[in-house]
C-alpha cells in the first residue's frame, strides 16, 4: 500500500473519530470514546472485509466477482434459516443451532460461487453479466423464501417468524483485566483504569469479526507464500503461462471462485448471526458492492483491503456511536445525525476511491477475461 | 553428418484438423541427440501446431510422438516437460509483474527439494530457487538477476528467463518457437552463441523461424513446412537460401528487390527542426530536419527505441509536436489533426498493425474505408452506403490479394501478413502524395515481404515519396534511395543508398561519429 492510500485512509478514519470526541467530549471521556469508536468499526467491517477478501481470491485468479453482494445475501437467509430451523423445529440448543447456521451459511456462499464459476468459467459468459445474475437471483431467492415460510400460514414455520435462538457471544479476552492489574502496580490512577477499559472494548469481538482478522493474514500468507497463492496468481495474471507449466487454469479459478464464495457466505453470516437474530430482504443493503471497492482500493491484497475496510466500518460507525450523544448536538446541527446524511458517508467514499484520484490501482492483468486455449 | 546420433524425439504421422484448416497433415518429424533441427515455414504452416503438439499443449487427432524411443500419450504441457521437453514460445510465457524466480519455479515450486511436495499450501522457498537460478545462468554466462521483476527487464534477457526456466525443469529437448522474430540483430547474434552453447551440453534444440538467414547460421538439419505438410529437407552445407525460400513459398520468390533508378522531382515533405516528447515527457526527437521528394525512398535506419516511434507518430499528427515545422506539399500541418494529415494526402502504414493499424473487431470492409467513411461514395447524408462499401471492399481485396472467405470476416481473424494488406489496400489506394511506412514487415513471412516492398517501389515509381522507417537494415537497404541513419533522436547523416555497407550503417546506428561521407 503506497503511502497516498495509507495518508487518505488514517486522514478519514482521524476525521471521523475526531468528529465523534468533539461532539461527545461533554458527557464522556475521549479515550473511552475512541475505543468505542474502534470497537464498532472493527466490528462493523466485519462483512466488508470478508467480501473484500472473497473479491481478493475471485479477481487473484482472473474472474471478476461483482456477485459478491448476492452471496452475501443467500448467505445470510441460509444461514439465519437453518439456525431457526435447528432451533424451533428440532430444539436444538443455541450454540449448535449457530454452528449450523454458519456452516450453512458458508456453503450457500459457496454454492452461489459455483454457479459463477460455471457461467464465468465453463460457459464463458460476460462475467459482469454473471455477477449480476448472481445478485438478482439471490434477492429474487431470498425474498421468496422469506415470503413463502413466514407469511405463509400453511408453512413450516406456521406464517410466523419462530423466536430467534440469539447471535454469537463476545468472545472476551482479558485484556481489560491485565491491563488493570499493570494499572494497580502503577497505583490506579483513575486516568489508567478508563484507558485500561477503552482498550479492553476494543478486544471484545465476536467470533466472526475475529475470524475475519485472521483471515485476513492467513489470505495475505497463501497469496505470497505457498504454492497455492503463486498459482493463484500466475492464472489471474497470464494464464496462458500458467497452462505451459502444467497448472490447471480451469480447476485454480474454480477452486478460488469457491473459496471467494464462503469467505462471502461467512461475510453474510455476520448479518444474522453475529449482528442481529433476524432476517429481512435486502439487508446487506449494498455491502457487497462496498466491499468491491475496499478490495480495488486496496490493491487486490488482504491487508489493503482490509484497511479500507475499517474506513468504510468507521463511517458506519460514526452513525452508530452519534446516536449515543444525541443531546449533544446543536439543534442547527441536528440534521447531521438524521442517518439519511450520515449514512451517505460510506457510498460518497466508495465513488471518490473508484475515481482513482487517490492512487491508481492495477487489476490482475488477466482478470475478467475467460481462459481460451 | 558422419555418425548417425541417436534420435531423441520422434514424431510419425501427426495430423491435426481445426476448424476449416488442416494445420497438420501426416508429418513426420525426427531430433537426434544434441543438434539443431531448424523447422522452417510461413507464417500459418503448420510449424507452431506441430511444436505444441509435441508440448502437449494441442492433441493430435492421429499420429504418433517416440521420447527416446518410447511412445508418449502426452496430454498437458505437464507430461511433456516430464520427458524432458522444453519449449520457449514466439510471445514469452512470463508473468510480467512476477520476479524472475517466481516464474521459473511456477509450476515446479518444489522441484529443488529432495522430497517434492504435492501440497497446496507448500511454502515457496524463494532464496533456495533463487540461489539455483544464479547457478544456472551464470553455466551459460546469462547476466540475470533472480530478483528483477519481468516487467522491467529487456525481451533479449526475458527469453534468457524462458531458457533457464526450461533447463530449470531439466528440459533436454528444447523447442524455440520463432526465437528472434522480438530480437535485434545484436540479440539475435547472442541467441546463436547461447544456442550453440547449449548443443555443446547436450542440449537438442528445435529451431522453428521463417527466416532464411538464421537458418544457415545455426542448424545442423533443415525441415521444410507448407501448408501443413513437410515440403522437403536440407542440410545448411549444401543448400542456398534462394532454394529454401521456393520451397517454403512454393514458387519463384525475389529475395532482392528489383528496382530501377529513382527520378525524384519536388520536395514533399518538409521537416524542420522538430523536436517531440514521449508519453514519459522525455525529449526522444530532438531537432529533426529532412525531406523528401516524390519518386524517392528515404529510409530511416536506426536501432529501435531511437526516437523513431514518436517521429512517424508526429508526422502523421498523432502526437503533439514541442517545436520545429511539418509541411506537406507547401502546406504547413505542423499542430494538425491526423485528418488533416490524411485530407492532405499522406498515407500512413503504422508501426503496430494491430493496435494502430486496424480495429481488429471490424470487418474488413469496414477497415478499408476506415479513412474516407464520411466522405462520398461511402457516407451520403450522415447514412453508410453498404453497397459502396461492398464494393469498394471487394475491388481492394482482390488488387491487393488479401486471402480472406469472405469482405465480412473481422480483421482480426487476419494471418499477419492479410492484414498488413488489408491496411496497405486501405492506404494505397486513396490519391497519396506521402507514404510513411513504419516498420512495415515486421514479423511478415517472406512472400508477404516481398509483396508489400513490391508495392512501395510501385507507388514510388508513380512518383510518390516514401519515408520508410525500419529496424531492419536488410529492409532499409533494399528500398532506400536515400538513408538518414537516427541515434539518440537525431539524424546523424544522410547518404545515398547503394552507396554504403551494413557495417558501415552498423556503426553509425550504434552511435559512432560520421567523420566524412
Amino acid at each position: 500500500m503506497d503511502w497516498r492510500r495509507f495518508s487518505f485512509i488514517a486522514l478519514i478514519i482521524a476525521v471521523l473519530f475526531g468528529t465523534v470526541v468533539l461532539i461527545g467530549m461533554s458527557t464522556e471521556s475521549p479515550i473511552l470514546i475512541i475505543g468505542s469508536m474502534m470497537a464498532t468499526t472493527i466490528a462493523v467491517a466485519t462483512p466488508l472485509t470478508l467480501g473484500a477478501l472473497s473479491g481478493v481470491f475471485c479477481e487473484r485468479s482472473g474472474v471478476v466477482n461483482i456477485g459478491i453482494e448476492g452471496m452475501m445475501l443467500s448467505a445470510a437467509f441460509f444461514g439465519w434459516l437453518a439456525s431457526i430451523y435447528m432451533s424451533s423445529i428440532f430444539k436444538f440448543s443455541l450454540a449448535p443451532s449457530l454452528i449450523v447456521g454458519l456452516i450453512s451459511a458458508i456453503l450457500a456462499g459457496g454454492l452461489f460461487a459455483l454457479l459463477h464459476a460455471v457461467l464465468s468459467i465453463t460457459y464463458k459468459v460476460d462475467q459482469i453479466i454473471g455477477g449480476t445474475v448472481i445478485n438478482i437471483l439471490a434477492v429474487g431467492v431470498t425474498g421468496f423464501l422469506n415470503r413463502q415460510l413466514f407469511f405463509d400460514k400453511n408453512s413450516i414455520f406456521g406464517g410466523q417468524v419462530p423466536h430467534a435462538p440469539g447471535v454469537l457471544p463476545v468472545i472476551h479476552l482479558p485484556v481489560k483485566e491485565v491491563l488493570e492489574g499493570l494499572c494497580g502496580l502503577f497505583g490506579s490512577s483513575p486516568e489508567c483504569i478508563v484507558t485500561a477499559d477503552a482498550i479492553g472494548k476494543v478486544f471484545d469481538q465476536k467470533p466472526i469479526a475475529i475470524a475475519a482478522i485472521v483471515l485476513v493474514a492467513l489470505s495475505h500468507y497463501v497469496l505470497f507464500n505457498t504454492r497455492w497463492g503463486l498459482r493463484t496468481r500466475a492464472v489471474g495474471e497470464h494464464p496462458k503461462a500458467a497452462d505451459t507449466v502444467g497448472i490447471n487454469v480451469v480447476w485454480m479459478r474454480y477452486a478460488n471462485v469457491v473459496i471467494g464464495g464462503m469467505l462471502a457466505g461467512l461475510g453474510g453470516a455476520y448479518f444474522t448471526l453475529e449482528s442481529v437474530p433476524s432476517f429481512e430482504p435486502l439487508m446487506t443493503n449494498g455491502r457487497g458492492f462496498i466491499s468491491l471497492a475496499a478490495m480495488i482500493f486496496g490493491n487486490w491484497t488482504p491487508f489493503g483491503a482490509w484497511a479500507a475496510s475499517l474506513v468504510f466500518g468507521a463511517s458506519q460507525a460514526l452513525q452508530i456511536n452519534l446516536q449515543f450523544f444525541r443531546t449533544s448536538i446543536p439543534p442547527e446541527w441536528a440534521f447531521f445525525q438524521n442517518s439519511y446524511a450520515v449514512g451517505q458517508i460510506p457510498y460518497i467514499l466508495t465513488m471518490i476511491i473508484l475515481t482513482g484520484i487517490i492512487g491508481k490501482t492495477t487489476a490482475p492483468a488477466a482478470d475478467g477475461t475467460p481462459y481460451e486455449k | 553428418m558422419a555418425e548417425e546420433k541417436k534420435i531423441v524425439l520422434e514424431a510419425k504421422g501427426i495430423t491435426k484438423q481445426f476448424p476449416g484448416v488442416l494445420a497438420n497433415d501426416h508429418v513426420d518429424f525426427d531430433l537426434r541427440e544434441g543438434e539443431v533441427h531448424a523447422l522452417l515455414g510461413e507464417n500459418g504452416a503448420g510449424k507452431s501446431t506441430l511444436m505444441n503438439i509435441l508440448y502437449g499443449l494441442y492433441k493430435s487427432d492421429s499420429g504418433e510422438i517416440k521420447v527416446n524411443g518410447e511412445v508418449m500419450h502426452l496430454s498437458s504441457p505437464k507430461d511433456a516437460i516430464h520427458h524432458g521437453i522444453g519449449m520457449v514460445h514466439q510471445h514469452f510465457m512470463l508473468i510480467p509483474v512476477f520476479s524472475v524466480t517466481e516464474n521459473i519455479m511456477l509450476g515446479a515450486e518444489t522441484d529443488h527439494r529432495a522430497i517434492q511436495s504435492d501440497a497446496a499450501l507448500t511454502r515457496l522457498d524463494r532464496k533456495e530457487v533463487a540461489k539455483k537460478v544464479s547457478q544456472l545462468s551464470d553455466q551459460y554466462g546469462f547476466k540475470i538477476d533472480p530478483e528483477a521483476i519481468i516487467g522491467d527487464l529487456p525481451v533479449g534477457v526475458q527469453q534468457r528467463v524462458e531458457i533457464v526456466k526450461a533447463l530449470y525443469r531439466k528440459a533436454s529437448i528444447l523447442i524455440l518457437d520463432e526465437p528472434t522474430a522480438v530480437l535485434t540483430p545484436q540479440e539475435a547474434d547472442d541467441l546463436f552463441r547461447i544456442v550453440r552453447e547449449l548443443k555443446q551440453r547436450g542440449v537438442s534444440i528445435i529451431f522453428i523461424t521463417h527466416k532464411l538467414k538464421e537458418v544457415l547460421a545455426v542448424a545442423d538439419r533443415i525441415t521444410v513446412m507448407r501448408g501443413g505438410k513437410v515440403v522437403g529437407s536440407a542440410e545448411p552445407a549444401t543448400t542456398t537460401e534462394q532454394q529454401l525460400a521456393t520451397m517454403m513459398v512454393g514458387r519463384e520468390v525475389l529475395l532482392t528487390v528489383d528496382k530501377d533508378e529513382a527520378k525524384p522531382t519536388n520536395e514533399v515533405l518538409q521537416v524542420e527542426n522538430l523536436h517531440v516528447r514521449d508519453q514519459r515527457g522525455l525529449e526522444t526527437v530532438r531537432g529533426i530536419s529532412f525531406h523528401v521528394r516524390a519518386g524517392e525512398v528515404l529510409g530511416i535506419a536506426g536501432v529501435q527505441g531511437n526516437g523513431q516511434t514518436e517521429l512517424a507518430e508526429a508526422l502523421t499528427g498523432l502526437r503533439a509536436v514541442e517545436s520545429g515545422k511539418i509541411s506537406l506539399g507547401e502546406k504547413d500541418l505542423t499542430g494538425k489533426s491526423p485528418r488533416a494529415y490524411t485530407e492532405t494526402g499522406m498515407a500512413h502504414i503504422p508501426e503496430d498493425r494491430q493496435k494502430h493499424g486496424l480495429i481488429l473487431s471490424y470487418t474488413i470492409a469496414d477497415n478499408l474505408i476506415l479513412c474516407d467513411y464520411y466522405k462520398l461514395p461511402f457516407s451520403k447524408n450522415y447514412v453508410l452506403q453498404q453497397g459502396a462499401v461492398d464494393e469498394n471492399a471487394r475491388r481492394l481485396i482482390q488488387e491487393y490479394d488479401v486471402r480472406t472467405p469472405s469482405p465480412y470476416v473481422s480483421a482480426g481473424k487476419l494471418s499477419g501478413g492479410n492484414q498488413q494488406k488489408v491496411i496497405v489496400a486501405r492506404e494505397l489506394s486513396r490519391q497519396v502524395k506521402l507514404i510513411i511506412a513504419n516498420q512495415p514487415t515486421r514479423g511478415l513471412d517472406v512472400g508477404s515481404i516481398e509483396y508489400i516492398h513490391k508495392e512501395i517501389i510501385q507507388m514510388r515509381d508513380q512518383g510518390v515519396a516514401v519515408l520508410l522507417i525500419s529496424a531492419e537494415l536488410d529492409e532499409i537497404m533494399a528500398l532506400s534511395d536515400r538513408i538518414a541513419v537516427m541515434y539518440r533522436g537525431e539524424i546523424v547523416t544522410t547518404v545515398e543508398g547503394g552507396k554504403v555497407s551494413r557495417e558501415q550503417l552498423g556503426l553509425w546506428m550504434a552511435g559512432a561519429h560520421p567523420e566524412k561521407i
